[in-house]
């Protein structure tokens, strides 16, 4: 556990790689910019390159980092649940239920605005088939949610493969970025802001029952929790936080199994440290990944989940490395 | 007083009866022993009384009131059971592990006192874990687990304590450590205890009463003189037993020679 001092030290850290994080996305892009040009940019919005970065690029970064967040926050959730620290905010089939419905739309010609709101409701459908068929009446079963989630997921897949097999060849490009993430469309509904800021705070008001739960179901009893409400309210809103990032963005990869895991690393696993450090630095980390799809191969623009595991994939390898050799033992 | 009752309990899992009529007062003062073969239900009868399983009839009460219509919250303030198993899965420190116990005495955004940091770090030293605050619950073996699982016990300082076999996986020194502090906080601190437990001896040792299960809701309960006779831990355990007396009071021992011929 880290002493008070420290854990301040590290939130404000990471408020401040947020701040850098959004600089750097509303600096870099395809038109060029000299620090000059870019600082008397960001100071009057109604200058042209005014307008590419704050209707633009920084729109879309804000999304990127609320997305980042969400999807890290319900990572956080999720492993709780399932007391399992591999698992993620796709695994009991919410994105794709979410997925399926997005596509599907995207073959029958919907208009793009409407995407994001079949993907909502496509979310909301799995939400309650899992939940319907896990539920039962006996006690909680993390056993049969587990199951009943994976393989809901899974006939979701296949649908999406049908989709995407007799999917016209023009439409399969955006259907395959939608699958990847992407925020080249993305706006940033207010609902999304607010389901985010809504489920910081009712996480963090249960950031302690976590840490007890955690250590499971029994012992979260005997210690003073109405476990099986619990749990119900666990899925509920790690689900509800899932269903508003893949609306946004599609279905970005990684973010939710690895900022939680790359967190751990640093914090231990006091969900009252852990959760907002996850969210803070989940919404960082996309909005760096975000930029560097638009960039790197710029005009292309990469899918954004493509950065997000090019980027995750040896971080994590290296911290996990790392602590390994700290602690020989663990 | 905090007490604990079973009014005419009728429990049973998967269509076997655990007991049948049990009527139980359990006092502060009280260390009771929990006795019976493999199976027949000391868990959930435990579990029962800590307000997780509910009975098929009749109720369990504390203070009078019936632990079912009360919030969990207010029940893990007086009673707290350690558990058969103890298996960490998240890897957490060794002093934030023990800080859980504080979770039902602590509202939503409380944060533990240095109190509660010194009452964890006591409850550590008691059971002899002093230095590895720091560390990660998953590298601990099976008895240093199940000792922190104890002293996260004392730091939530209940009333009334629930024991699943505290002295399985621990070595000899451990056992009687564990067992005596225990004790301790049952005759000094007034406190209530009751144990499940296949030690006869330790049992013998340090229990004031004992609760026999037999099987079909057969039981029997009485203080631990008059419940420890050949008799009965012959009939309980379906095996012969040797008793020895020595200075400090009545020992058993299955007969090995009747059980290997």
């Amino acid at each position: 556990m880290l002493p008070t001092t420290s854990r301040s030290v590290l939130l404000t850290a990471l408020v401040l790689l947020s701040v850098v994080s959004m600089l750097f996305a509303s600096f870099a892009g395809s038109v060029a910019m000299s620090p000059g040009a870019w600082s008397s940019a960001l100071l009057n919005p109604d200058s042209p390159d005014g307008a590419l970065l704050w209707q633009l690029r920084l729109p879309r970064a804000l999304a990127a980092w609320v997305v980042g967040a969400m999807l890290a926050l319900a990572g956080c959730l999720m492993q709780v649940l399932l007391r399992n620290p591999l698992a993620d905010p796709y695994i009991l089939g919410v994105s794709g239920g979410a997925a399926f419905a997005a596509l599907a739309g995207m073959t029958l010609g919907v208009a793009a605005a409407l995407v994001p709101v079949l993907a909502l409701l496509g979310a909301f459908a799995s939400i309650l088939i899992v939940f319907g068929l896990a539920r039962g009446s006996g006690p909680w079963s993390g056993t049969r949610l587990l199951l009943t989630g994976v393989v809901t997921a899974a006939g979701w897949a296949a649908l999406i493969s049908m989709v995407l097999a007799t999917g016209s060849d023009n439409s399969l490009r955006g259907m395959l970025f939608w699958l990847m993430g992407d925020f080249s469309y993305a706006s940033l509904p207010v609902w999304a802001v607010a389901a985010l800021l809504l489920g910081l705070a009712l996480t963090l008001g249960m950031a302690r029952s976590l840490n007890v739960l955690a250590m499971g179901e029994t012992t979260a009893s005997l210690l003073g929790e109405s476990t099986r409400k619990l749990l119900w309210f666990l899925y509920a809103l790690a689900s509800l936080l899932t269903a508003a990032a893949v609306a946004v963005a599609g279905t970005i990869g990684f973010v939710g199994l690895i900022v939680p895991h790359l967190v751990r690393l640093v914090t231990g696993s006091d969900h009252r440290l852990l959760i907002p450090a996850s969210a803070l630095f989940g919404g960082s980390f996309l909005v760096f990944s975000d930029t560097l799809a638009r960039t790197v191969m710029a005009p292309r623009q990469l899918p954004v989940g493509v950065v997000t595991a090019l980027l995750g994939v040896p971080l994590f390898l290296v911290l996990l490395n790392r602590a390994r050799i700290r602690s020989p033992d663990a | 007083m905090t007490g604990l009752a079973c009014k005419n309990l009728d429990l049973s899992i998967a269509c076997k009866q655990v007991v049948h009529g049990l009527d139980l007062d359990l006092a502060p003062g009280q260390y009771w022993g929990l006795m019976g073969a493999n199976g027949i239900g000391k868990t959930t009868l435990m579990k029962c009384m800590a307000g997780l399983v509910a009975p098929d009839r009749g109720a369990v009460l504390l203070d009078g009131k019936p632990l079912a219509a009360m919030p969990r919250r207010e029940v893990a303030k007086s009673i707290g059971m350690l558990q058969q198993h103890t298996v960490y899965v998240f890897d957490a420190s060794v002093l934030q592990t023990a800080l859980t116990g504080r979770h039902p005495h602590l509202s939503r955004w409380q944060n533990e006192s240095p109190e509660d940091l010194h009452k964890a770090q006591d409850a550590i030293a008691q059971v002899s874990l002093a230095g590895m605050e720091s560390r990660s619950v998953t590298s601990l073996s099976g008895g240093e687990a199940r000792r922190l699982a104890f002293a996260t016990l004392l730091v939530q300082d209940p009333t009334i304590m629930l024991l699943d076999e505290p002295s399985n996986h621990l070595d000899l020194k451990h056992q009687v450590l564990i067992m005596s502090t225990i004790g301790n906080a049952v005759y000094a601190g007034r406190r209530l205890a009751m144990a499940a437990t296949h030690d006869v001896n330790l049992a013998a040792c340090f229990c004031s009463h004992v609760l026999m299960l037999f099987g079909e809701g057969e039981w029997s309960a009485g203080p631990a003189p008059e419940m420890f006779t050949r008799a009965r831990l012959q009939k309980l355990y379906q095996c012969p037993v040797e008793m020895i007396e020595t200075p400090a009071g009545r020992r058993f021992h299955p007969s090995f020679e009747a059980l290997s011929n």
